[in-house]
């Protein structure tokens, strides 16, 4: 066995270079991801400065919008975003997590992927194509019989009263709790699906249903897994801007009811953006964006989070 | 607890028959919105939409020609933009482990997955509108391009990651330096899974509007260059489907055809290649 | 870095295609935008290597993008104020184009007769004290007309909008009431809440998608989508109907005392048969344009606009600009300076 020698020879050499170089140059594309954050940061911060040093904290409590007169308040559009984004959730997490179920616990693997690979697709329509769908079906759907339905049974509510115009608020969270959907049932189904066989297998055992089993197991097991979804589909929600200003309505103030029109901070920022001159109101509609850049980002984090401790806790079991 | 075995029995039935209802409900979502536009688009798709420019409200016989090279060229340049640098920082987070900063990149990317398109508009416009003082193609692809960089990063990782160690062993033991290894024998190993991830990204930010309203705008002409303001497909749709007239909603129904179908031949196209028997999980 | 050299490769195939034709990009309003539409395209087949892209998005968009120099030149159906002049690097020069007429577009189901309006009904409707369709006050002026029982849906516009402030302005001059409750402007606080749209298009797509609605829109839109629009009583106390004749009539006093900066409101004027609710369009020109090409290609364009321009505007109902309003436009091109830095 001869005793390796070490001969740089100029191929040699030129691989070390190599080495080298490529290692810097990936570094610098992957740090390149980090500037792209500070960047945005950056001039979300830097450009709302106008609008948040005049205005100050009261901008997030008022709501009178009016930008010919510069009085800018910025509630209603906080207040519809979150009304909206809830309303979706109140819709497609009930039917999400129970189509979770029935994907991971009930349909044999082979028909759940294929049901579960159709839902994916619906999270790749772009969102200005639910917005063209929602104009011409869902809007006269809403006007012509849900809202009057809902008027007639639930109109005791202030929420369900008044004109039913067919755009407005409660449109805008259904259009949205269809696009939220996919989030929600992919996630949950990867969530449940991580639960170890043997808590199924012991709740079984010990003569439960398998609905109980999924229900006061199962469920319980991947709960952070599944509130990781519905955050998920919450920040979505949150950032969604075609679909829900092609059928909100675009008003500037706050209703009771939610047949009425509304507003959120993607869907003003994308309507008034053009048409913002000055610092203040280009700042407040970009102080708006830094809002909801926040919020999204509190929303994907804790998400994030909470889906890899229920992964993690599932891979644990032996 | 002491209630009856039929009562448990009718919950179970119940309940498990609503979740198949439940998923029964979400599944015929894509199929509704599928047919609506097959019949609708189907019927409004003509070679004038593909060939003709648009024309001024009342006139018959427009197409959006130059939204669909616009939108071409932007997710051209934003790919051309974007991948380069999502495809080696996913090599980076890969193939070369510093734990701190690799697990911030990786924070950083999943975040920046997160942010809404519009926000990303307002960053574009800001970085590339305001300092040439015109709407342009370019603004457009780089916004785009800052979408489209963590879905590549995220999935080109995600790829490399599960190429075998044993391949990496393999290729050093016979004394290929590292990057001679990551570029002949991990790349192409994991090449299938990010080729996907790429169509999959460009899938994604083929169909954003937002980004486009204030950075590529819009333009009824052809554009020339990548430094004016470019009709998209789907900037076109938002502006004729919000339209009053009936001509500009039949177009809108085409172009929202033409960009279904390509996102979602696009999307199946990447998963079958995939070929898997769990789903893809989203990056 | 890789991106600068990609901004780089890219900027040069931009000026590549520079040189095969100009492109020139105005925005605003959405008031005349069939006619300018109409007239960029009919410049471009007889000048193909001029090609004006207009892209609308309503008077406060044209005056902001124009302050922010992102466009070319600027549309608007307000004339601007002096304030918004003075933010401006270059002071811009208004260029009437056309005049237009702010018309009442309804969709009521079973009335098919043109229905009229009073300034008094237009305010109540507006402002929210007339409710119902079939209120005595607009059964008093529609005798014969059957009204359904149901709330009026008033539909307004969302963005800050010269069609806006054209039908504020008329009503802030028949009552007293909304000038001091409401005022004239791009925006207002509408008392009577109601549904808002995007544009002229906007308003008029919710109008006729939304039963028992009531929006204000320019004539070609309501004519272009078959809608019904009413007839308005002017101050001599005659029923107009909207048209070009009627606008044409409105525009006459103002034609001779025509201001020298061309800015001037033409609501509520005298005349028989003057339609009360019509308005000049201005096109937003800077005075000074530095680069050569765009500004000579400018120049020609607004030449073209007040010769050949002004006879394509009766097909799609704009009343075209009187003569002596021609004759002070065409002194006022020469105060364009283009070229040189």
């Amino acid at each position: 066995m001869a005793t390796a020698v070490r001969v740089d020879t100029p191929a040699k050499k030129a691989d070390q270079a190599g080495d080298q170089i490529a290692r810097l140059v990936v570094l610098i594309f992957a740090a390149s991801i980090v500037l792209i954050a500070v960047l945005i940061v950056w001039v979300l911060w830097y450009d709302s400065a106008p609008s948040r040093h005049k205005l100050g904290w009261s901008f997030l409590t008022s709501s009178q919008w009016n930008p010919v007169t510069e009085q800018f308040g910025g509630l209603p559009f906080i207040f519809g975003t979150v009304v909206t984004s809830v309303l979706a959730l109140l819709i497609s997490v009930p039917l999400g997590v129970g189509s979770a179920i029935f994907l991971s616990e009930l349909a044999p693997r082979r028909i759940s992927d294929a049901l579960t690979f159709l839902i994916e697709l619906l999270a790749a329509i772009p969102s200005v194509i639910y917005g063209l769908l929602a104009i011409f079906t869902l809007v006269p759907l809403m006007r012509l019989y849900v809202e009057p339905f809902l008027r007639k049974v639930l109109g005791f509510l202030p929420l369900f009263q008044g004109i039913a115009y067919g755009v407005g608020t409660l449109t805008a969270g259904v259009i949205l709790a269809v696009m939220t959907l996919p989030f929600i049932i992919s996630v949950s189904r990867e969530s449940l699906l991580a639960v170890p066989g043997e808590q199924r297998e012991a709740a079984l055992a010990l003569g439960s249903t398998k609905w109980e089993t999924t229900w006061q197991v199962v469920v319980p097991y991947a709960r952070l897994g599944i509130m990781g979804a519905i955050f998920l589909g919450l920040a979505r929600a949150l950032g969604e801007t075609m679909a829900v200003t092609m059928v909100i309505g675009n008003s500037t103030a706050i209703h009771a009811s939610l047949f009425a029109p509304g507003n959120t901070i993607a869907a003003v920022i994308a309507n008034e953006f053009a048409e913002a001159t000055g610092d203040v109101y280009q700042g407040v509609l970009i102080e708006l964006g830094l809002v909801l850049f926040c919020l999204t980002i509190i929303l994907n984090g804790l998400a994030r989070l909470m889906i890899i401790a229920t992964t993690r806790k599932g891979s644990k079991r032996a | 607890m002491n209630r009856s075995l039929a009562w448990r029995k009718t919950v179970n039935a119940v309940m498990l028959g609503l979740t198949g209802v439940f998923t029964v409900i979400t599944v015929s979502a894509l199929f509704v919105i599928l047919g609506y536009l097959l019949f609708n688009g189907g019927k409004s798709l003509d070679w004038n939409f593909f060939t003709k420019l648009p024309l001024s409200p009342g006139e018959l016989g427009g197409g959006m020609a130059n939204a669909i090279k616009g939108s071409a060229e932007i997710i051209g340049l934003a790919a051309l933009i974007g991948i380069p640098v999502g495809f080696l920082a996913g090599v980076y987070l890969s193939e070369y482990e510093s734990r701190a900063f690799a697990s911030l990149v990786r924070y950083v990317a999943d975040l920046l997955n997160g942010v809404p398109s519009i926000v990303i508009g307002i960053v574009a416009w800001t970085l590339v509108v305001v300092p040439t003082r015109t709407f342009s193609a370019l603004a457009g692809a780089v916004a785009l391009a800052i979408m489209l960089i963590p879905i590549v990063t995220r999935q080109t990782e995600q790829f490399l990651r599960e190429v075998p160690n044993s391949l990496r062993e393999a290729s050093l033991a016979l004394g290929a330096h590292k990057w001679r290894m990551i570029a002949t024998v991990v790349v192409p190993a994991g090449s299938k899974g990010i080729l996907t991830g790429m169509i999959l990204g460009i899938a994604r930010i083929a169909g954003e509007t937002a980004p486009l309203l204030f950075t590529a705008f819009n333009n009824q002409f052809w554009s020339h260059g990548l430094t004016q303001p470019t009709a998209t497909l789907p900037v076109q749709i938002y502006i004729r489907a919000t339209s009053p007239y009936e001509d500009w909603h039949r177009q809108a129904w085409a172009a929202g055809l033409v960009l279904i179908g390509l996102v979602l031949l696009a999307n199946i196209l990447a998963r079958l290649v995939l070929a898997r028997g769990i789903s893809v999980p989203r990056s | 870095m890789k991106k600068s050299l990609l901004t780089l490769s890219a900027l040069l195939l931009a000026s590549a295609g520079m040189i095969f034709s100009q492109q020139i990009n105005g925005a605003g309003a959405t008031f005349p935008m069939p006619i300018y539409q109409k007239w960029f395209q009919d410049y471009n087949k007889a000048h193909p290597s001029v090609q004006i892209n207009y892209g609308g998005g309503g008077s406060g968009a044209g005056i902001s993008q124009l302050t922010n120099g992102t466009v070319d030149f600027g549309a608007s159906d307000m004339p601007m104020k002096d304030d918004q002049i003075a933010k401006m690097k270059v002071k811009p020069l208004h260029f009437p184009t056309v005049m237009g007429a702010v018309v009442l577009t309804y969709n009521l189901a079973g009335v098919t007769s043109e229905l009229k309006f009073t300034p008094e009904t237009i305010a109540g409707i507006f402002m929210g004290s007339i409710k119902k369709w079939d209120d005595p006050k607009l059964a008093k002026d529609n005798p014969g007309v059957k009204f359904p029982g149901e709330e009026i849906i008033p539909v307004h516009r969302s963005d800050a909008s010269g069609t806006t402030f054209v039908f504020t302005d008329y009503i802030a001059k028949v009552s007293p009431e909304f000038k001091s409750k409401v005022g004239a402007d791009t925006k207002v606080a509408w008392p009577a809440e109601g549904l808002n749209g995007q544009g002229n298009p906007g308003v008029a797509g919710l109008v006729k998608q939304t039963p028992n609605s009531i929006g204000y829109v320019e004539l070609i839109y309501a004519i272009q989508n078959k809608m019904s629009y009413g007839h308005v009583k002017n101050s001599a106390g005659t029923w107009v109907k909207p048209s070009l004749e009627s606008v044409t009539e409105a525009a006459s006093g103002a034609a001779k005392n025509m201001p020298a900066d061309f800015r001037v409101s033409i609501t509520n004027a005298p005349g028989k048969n003057a339609y009360p609710i019509s308005s000049f369009t201005w096109l937003l020109i800077p005075s000074q344009i530095e680069d050569g090409a765009k500004g000579k290609i400018i120049v020609e364009f607004l030449k073209w606009m007040l010769a050949d321009g002004q006879k394509e505007t009766t097909a799609l109902a704009y009343a075209p600009l009187p003569k002596e309003v021609v004759a002070k436009e065409e002194k006022q091109i020469a105060e364009i300076k283009v070229g040189g830095k």
